[in-house]
């Protein structure tokens, strides 16, 4: 699988090491080559390489530059709030401190021109000059000028310069109204499920065998596969999750081979994973911990959702509850819902209700305090007086953002709010008070 | 098609390949100045007219140079100026700026030293004043060229335009303006005060190059007999198919550099083969190879969308209406190998927001939850169907569920 890298101008040891550090990427490092050429050679002005997220594309840059040593500099366009600081990087890789110390304060592009012409002018160089730009799209929000001056860098310095751009996202965001210079578009793909196992499997432990761990990120892929092809995740879980995997070969229940009794050991921890570490709900730390713990203490982890669901006191949850029907139920049904006596009421439409219009999918509808207040003491089974007790209860839920105000600050008179709590939270919540919520709601008619 | 390789010495294949590539790289990377302009001769005089009037007879002269991006308005620009320079009387007399550093330039940093300066107008007219010469009577001329004339256009109350062309149009030291842009529309955006100073003279560039014209441009460019590109069809239709899209010869280079960076020694001769590999890569959808890297999760996300926006012809969707027309696709299907939470459907979604494959309606975040903020999806159906073609091991019913109507 490993094609060797051949290019005229450059060691051919240094292109075998780059062709080792570099498996499943060797077709784009070849191409890279091919356009970067000759060191003494022009190269095209600038460059832009788009792919998905670790789909290799500052590594394989990283590595060309550094193994051949060309003169480079790798800038992180999350890292430069302004463009001094993107200057100055530039000219301190090329021309050392001194040079980058004679930018102005608030250095001007026409400042950064200037005196990398006049550097450039006493120490030339024969080498084409690598200026690699990651996190490119950040370029978009800085000042309108500097991203067609970067494209156009070679022209306005004249030197041997070539800019290039690392981005996920594709060019045809980034180009300005009035068009600019094209540069040259190369795509890194993205690795295939073969690939991922042969990368992955680099990674393997010391002390257990290759075929082990490969049967082991086999499982892996298997299971987060089909959400999930970053390479730096899957990494992430495969270190997270191996010593739970050894777990029963070290307990000698079972021997390396018996592949089927170690994947249904493995499935259930995996599945757990994905509703945890993979969404960051409990950091690696706590995962550790976990697994560390006997098997049988190990109860529910507790994820970060987990923690909102607060223990209310009894009438907020009522508060609560009539929130989030007077969000999801349009206005009219409340008569309906709500009254003891309420005739027959004719569904205006009785044709099947478009799931569009279902207020499930839309999202919840502000509602007027009154509304809110009249469904409560609806609701609520016992006498309650409207004191100031109930009221704080009110604000109390919009501090532990359950509920969203939604007017203005100003208007005290008639303030509105919306229910902002999911359904199964707010099952769980009727639960606890024995209320049947789901017969109130106008969806589930 | 071979190349004329120099047959009085014999160097080796490698070196004359390096040599070859290496003169190749500066015609296409670097845009060297032609001998003559082609195509724009008639511009060419005007222009050429006009700055020697400035330079020999004194006269204060402004124009504007129009034509889209990659036309030649620099090439065009900077030859004048060269064949201006060749005569020695013009050499002597003219002195050519670049507007941010005209201070410098004109070697005044000693002279401006402690000088407090007010506004912009007493800057210039300082300037000019110091451009005296001791032994004429009337100053030096100077050229100012503007580069990218339409940001200019954006400064406060267009300071700068209005007094360069004041200066051109009142009888003070004879100046001459000029100024290059892309947009054609940009005497609209001149101020009444600024416009009615400017000459409203302006020098228009067309692509007018035809594709006979095209083809020649690239045998000069990679120095090929005449009778070759006749002989190979496919590289005739490629370069065709460049023309229509783009008559430019900024994009025929980047073509051309593609297949140059395909020669080396084992391949010393640009193949049709190469025009073709060149050319793919080139027109390559980009949104379409980004689509190929998703998830099965995320793809069936966007092919649910494609649906939703079927179904109600392109009206705005947010989380909830996306998942919930998955897991309907998930019902009919016996198995429930898709079975995904809710979190973990949304951190799919927020992957495409990333990737701005879906981008929100309105900046209103604050105010909805984040499952019922409105989306607008950035994708044209035939590009998802085309890579689901191409989408690896794409299951079936994925496939079957995406070509259906209607979900």
């Amino acid at each position: 699988m490993t094609e060797t890298l051949r290019h005229p101008g450059y060691d051919e040891e240094k292109l075998q090491r780059i062709a080792e550090l570099l498996p499943c990427r060797e077709v784009q490092a070849g191409l890279l080559l091919s356009l970067m050429g000759q060191p003494e050679h022009l190269c095209y002005p600038s460059v832009f390489i788009y792919g998905h997220r670790a789909s290799g594309k500052s590594h394989v840059l990283n590595i060309l530059m550094e193994q051949l040593e060309l003169p480079h500099v790798m800038v992180s366009c999350v890292e430069c709030l302004s463009v001094a600081l993107l200057f100055e990087q530039v000219l301190q890789s090329f021309f050392g401190a001194d040079a980058a110390s004679l930018l102005p304060r608030g250095p001007s592009l026409s400042d950064f021109v200037r005196i990398y012409r006049q550097q450039c002018s006493e120490s030339p160089t024969y080498q084409t000059r690598y200026i690699i730009m990651e996190k490119a799209e950040m370029l978009r929000d800085t000042e309108a000028n500097l991203l067609p001056a970067l494209l156009r860098l070679q022209e306005l310095v004249e030197d041997n310069v070539t800019v290039i751009f690392l981005s996920e996202i594709v060019w045809d965001k980034f180009r300005p109204n009035t068009g600019c210079f094209e540069p040259l578009l190369l795509h890194f793909p993205d690795y295939s499920k073969g690939e991922l196992q042969q990368i992955l499997s680099k990674d393997k432990h010391p002390s257990y065998s290759a075929e082990f761990y490969s049967s082991y990120v086999n499982i892996l892929l298997g299971v987060f596969y089909s959400v999930c092809r970053d390479l730096k995740e899957l990494r992430h879980l495969a270190a997270l999750n191996f010593s739970k995997f050894c777990e029963p070969l070290e307990e000698g229940k079972v021997k390396e081979s018996d592949t089927h009794k170690l994947w249904r050991h493995i499935e259930p921890h995996l599945k757990k994973a994905m509703q945890t570490v993979y969404l960051r709900e409990v950091s690696s730390h706590q995962w550790e911990q976990m697994q560390e713990m006997d098997n049988k203490d190990v109860g529910a982890v507790r994820g970060l959702s987990a923690h909102t669901h607060v223990e209310l006191p009894y009438y907020s949850k009522f508060l609560l509850i009539a929130a989030y029907l007077a969000s999801y139920n349009p206005a009219r049904t409340d008569k309906r819902f709500f009254l003891k006596h309420h005739g027959k009421i004719k569904k205006p439409n009785i044709l099947k209700k478009n799931e569009k219009t279902s207020n499930h999918l839309l999202g919840p509808k502000p509602f007027p305090l009154d509304r809110m207040l009249a469904i409560f003491y609806s609701v609520v089974d016992s006498r309650v007086a409207p004191t100031a007790s109930i009221f704080s209860q009110i604000s109390s839920l919009v501090t532990l953002q359950l509920l969203n105000q939604v007017s203005h600050d100003d208007q005290l008179d008639a303030p509105k709010y919306k229910c902002a709590v999911s359904m199964d939270f707010i099952c769980a919540i009727s639960r606890t008070v024995n209320f049947d919520i789901v017969k109130y709601l106008y969806d589930f008619l | 098609m071979s190349k004329r390789k120099t047959k009085e010495t014999h160097v080796p294949v490698g070196e004359c390949v390096a040599q070859l590539q290496k003169l190749l790289r500066e015609h296409l990377c670097r845009e060297e100045l032609p001998e003559t302009p082609e195509g724009v001769a008639s511009q060419h005089k005007h222009l050429l007219e006009l700055l020697r009037r400035t330079a020999l007879h004194g006269e204060s002269n402004s124009v504007l140079i129009v034509g889209p991006r990659g036309a030649g308005k620099t090439m065009l620009f900077k030859s004048v100026l060269k064949e201006l320079l060749e005569n020695e009387d013009v050499a002597e007399t003219l002195l050519q700026v670049h507007l941010n550093e005209i201070t410098r330039q004109l070697h005044l940093e000693n002279v401006v030293g402690d000088k407090v300066f007010g506004s912009f107008a007493e800057n210039l007219a300082f300037l000019l004043e110091a451009l005296k010469k001791g032994d004429r009577s009337s100053s030096r001329p100077v050229l100012f060229l503007l580069d990218e004339f339409d940001l200019f256009v954006h400064h406060k109350n267009q300071t700068l335009l209005y007094n360069l062309f004041d200066v051109s149009q009142s009888a003070q030291a004879p100046v001459a303006v000029v100024g290059l842009t892309c947009r054609l529309d940009v005497l609209e955006l001149l101020e009444k005060r600024v416009k009615s100073r400017f000459s409203h003279r302006q020098i228009h560039l067309f692509n007018s190059a035809t594709f006979p014209d095209y083809v020649q441009r690239v045998e000069k460019q990679l120095s090929l007999p005449a009778t070759f590109l006749d002989q190979r069809q496919i590289s005739v239709d490629i370069l065709r198919r460049h023309f229509n899209s783009s008559k430019d010869f900024r994009s025929l280079h980047m073509l051309l550099m593609f297949c140059l960076s395909r020669v080396s020694v084992s391949k010393p001769s640009i193949k049709p083969a190469d025009v073709l590999e060149a050319s793919r890569m080139c027109f390559a959808d980009a949104k379409a190879n980004m689509l190929h890297g998703l998830s099965i999760l995320e793809l069936c996300l966007i092919i649910a969308m494609k649906h939703l926006n079927d179904l109600y012809e392109g009206e705005p969707f947010n989380l909830q209406m996306v998942h919930n027309e998955f897991k309907k696709f998930l019902q009919r299907k016996s198995s429930t190998m898709y079975n995904f939470e809710q979190p973990v459907v949304m951190k799919a979604f927020e992957h495409l927001q990333q990737l701005e494959l879906i981008r929100p309606l309105d900046s209103s975040a604050a105010r909805t939850q984040r499952e019922f903020q409105l989306m607008k999806l950035l994708l044209d159906t035939s590009q998802i169907m085309e890579a689901l073609q191409k989408y690896p091991q794409c299951p079936t019913d994925v496939k079957q569920w995406a070509m259906s109507a209607f979900g």
